[in-house]
């Protein structure tokens, strides 16, 4: 495919078609004199956002960082229990079913009880991101770990090579990969892990602003929110993926020649 | 070199049956002799490899690498798979160097001779380059680089042509030997083609299943250096269709 057309196929189009949408949305909204409450339209939202610049700035850092604790959290204690679940049968056959039981219950259902005994603050947020977001990192860590070809296990035991030595050259950056395909779920879950948390007790935050501009019927201000919301997810997806292609750059495909 | 006296090994499988995988088995390889193993799946050719590089221990018999006893992984033993298992995020030249880091040994020290293995195999300037920018037939060279890196006396090469195309197979079985006659080492070699298991070896053991055992094992009486062309040798048609016959009298007995 020539740069122009690809061009065309992987920003003109999909970018053609939100703006499309856009204003299909703006001019509904006038035609059928749609109230600002039930659906506000594009241009109202934008102005709402704008008018809120100033103290939208820190309710997005107090999301942000709800966020990338409970995102930290994650990782710091997904990681080390998925090589204990790997390396210990005794361990996967205690810690797996726990796991998983911890991940059937809704986290918005623990959420209003985790407020209850851990207070108000940032912290119960961030815990309630972790907890939303741990599960596909113990997941893909462990399938990570376990998908070290057998072959090159035999060959660090044929040259004596201590289990710490394997673990540490062999199959922890085999399982670099899959940790990265984990930690990328795992980011856009504690942004909704974080609201959710907002959502039961607190104020500040986006999820906050949501919740209470809805209350006063706010519409647009919520909408801004959400927009603002999706904008965070987003910008910390890709900032995942940087980070992973920083790390993995074997995984990179090759510019075609 | 290698002694196997009466070895056995009989796994259990996870529903709990008994898999005799390979029957009481006595072999004597010399030492930097070339022998191939031969036979269909489930004959215990690999199992025996892994016997003799000490990585599962036998259930019956005894194990002797020049008069000492294999009770644990035995570390003057390269490996060659299959695959070949490199490592993606390693550059050549560092995945070669594999062998010796696992080892514990100085990888700065190694790596002149690194880089003369690279060039012997035909895989100089290709130093920095990582294994998925190579070939198949490569990466395999790089794979057998990493196991004659530390020089070992014994060489365990279990089906490493396998996953290659007939030509390139073809070619790499030439290279090894021109690699063996260059760096002499005992070499066991596992494989499923029968032309690729004589014209290797000084002797071929052919092995039969259930349970996985030897059959007969047979001395190749061909000149070396070897070429692609003693195939047409008399000797070398008589010679596999000796295997031949012992590999399909073996099935039609069962059915």
């Amino acid at each position: 495919m020539s740069a122009a057309r690809r061009l065309l196929g992987d920003t003109l189009i999909p970018a053609a078609t939100l703006v499309g949408a856009l204003v299909i949305w703006e001019g509904a909204t006038r035609a059928f004199h749609i109230p600002r409450f039930i659906m506000p339209a594009p241009s109202a939202i934008l102005g709402e956002g704008w008018e809120w610049r100033y103290r939208f700035i820190g309710h997005t850092w107090v999301t942000l960082y709800e966020t990338l604790g409970g995102f930290a959290l994650s990782i710091a204690v997904g990681v080390p229990l998925a090589i204990l679940i790997v390396y210990s049968p005794l361990l996967r056959g205690a810690l797996y079913p726990l796991i998983v039981l911890a991940q059937s219950v809704p986290k918005i259902a623990i959420a209003p009880v985790l407020l209850l005994i851990l207070g108000y603050g940032e912290v119960p947020k961030m815990v309630v991101a972790f907890l939303v977001a741990f599960f596909p990192v113990v997941v893909d860590t462990a399938t990570g770990l376990a998908a070290t070809p057998p072959e090159l296990l035999d060959l660090s035991r044929s040259y004596r090579a201590s289990p710490f030595k394997t673990f540490l050259k062999v199959r922890l950056p085999m399982a670099l990969p899959f940790i990265f395909a984990g930690a990328k779920v795992a980011i856009t879950l504690a942004v909704i892990g974080a609201v959710v948390g907002e959502f039961v007790g607190s104020d500040k935050g986006l999820g906050y602003v949501i919740l209470s501009s809805t209350s006063y019927w706010k519409t647009e201000l919520a909408f801004s929110a959400m927009i603002l919301l999706s904008l965070m997810a987003i910008v910390l997806f890709g900032a995942v993926s940087v980070i992973e292609r920083i790390v993995c750059p074997w995984l990179s495909p090759e510019p075609e020649s | 070199m290698i002694r196997l006296d009466g070895v056995e090994k009989t796994y259990r499988t996870r529903k709990g049956d008994l898999v005799h995988a390979l029957a009481a088995t006595t072999l004597t390889v010399e030492e930097n002799e070339f022998v191939t193993l031969v036979g269909p799946s489930g004959c215990g050719k690999s199992t025996l490899l892994k016997l003799v590089a000490g990585l599962v221990p036998p259930t019956g018999g005894r194990i002797r690498i020049r008069d000492q006893l294999v009770r644990e992984p035995f570390p003057d033993v390269g490996f060659v798979f299959q695959q070949p298992v490199l490592l993606p995020w390693r550059t050549v030249l560092d995945n070669v160097l594999f062998s010796i880091e696992m080892l514990g040994l100085d990888p700065r020290q190694h790596r002149k001779p690194a880089g003369d293995l690279l060039e012997l195999t035909g895989l100089a300037g290709f130093e920095t380059k990582y294994p998925r920018e190579l070939s198949g037939g490569m990466q395999q060279r790089v794979a057998i680089c990493r196991a004659l890196l530390p020089d070992p006396s014994l060489l365990l090469m279990d089906e490493p042509f396998g996953a290659l195309d007939a030509m390139t197979r073809e070619e790499m079985s030439l290279e090894l030997l021109r690699i063996w006659e260059e760096r002499r080492k005992t070499i066991l070699f596992v494989t499923h083609s029968i032309p690729e298991a004589i014209l290797l070896a000084d002797r071929v053991v052919v092995m039969s299943p259930r349970p996985g055992r030897i059959s007969r094992v047979i001395t190749v009486d061909l000149p070396r250096p070897r070429t692609v062309d003693l195939e047409f040798d008399p000797r070398f048609k008589a010679h596999s269709d000796e295997v031949r016959d012992l590999i399909f009298s073996g099935r039609r007995e069962r059915t």
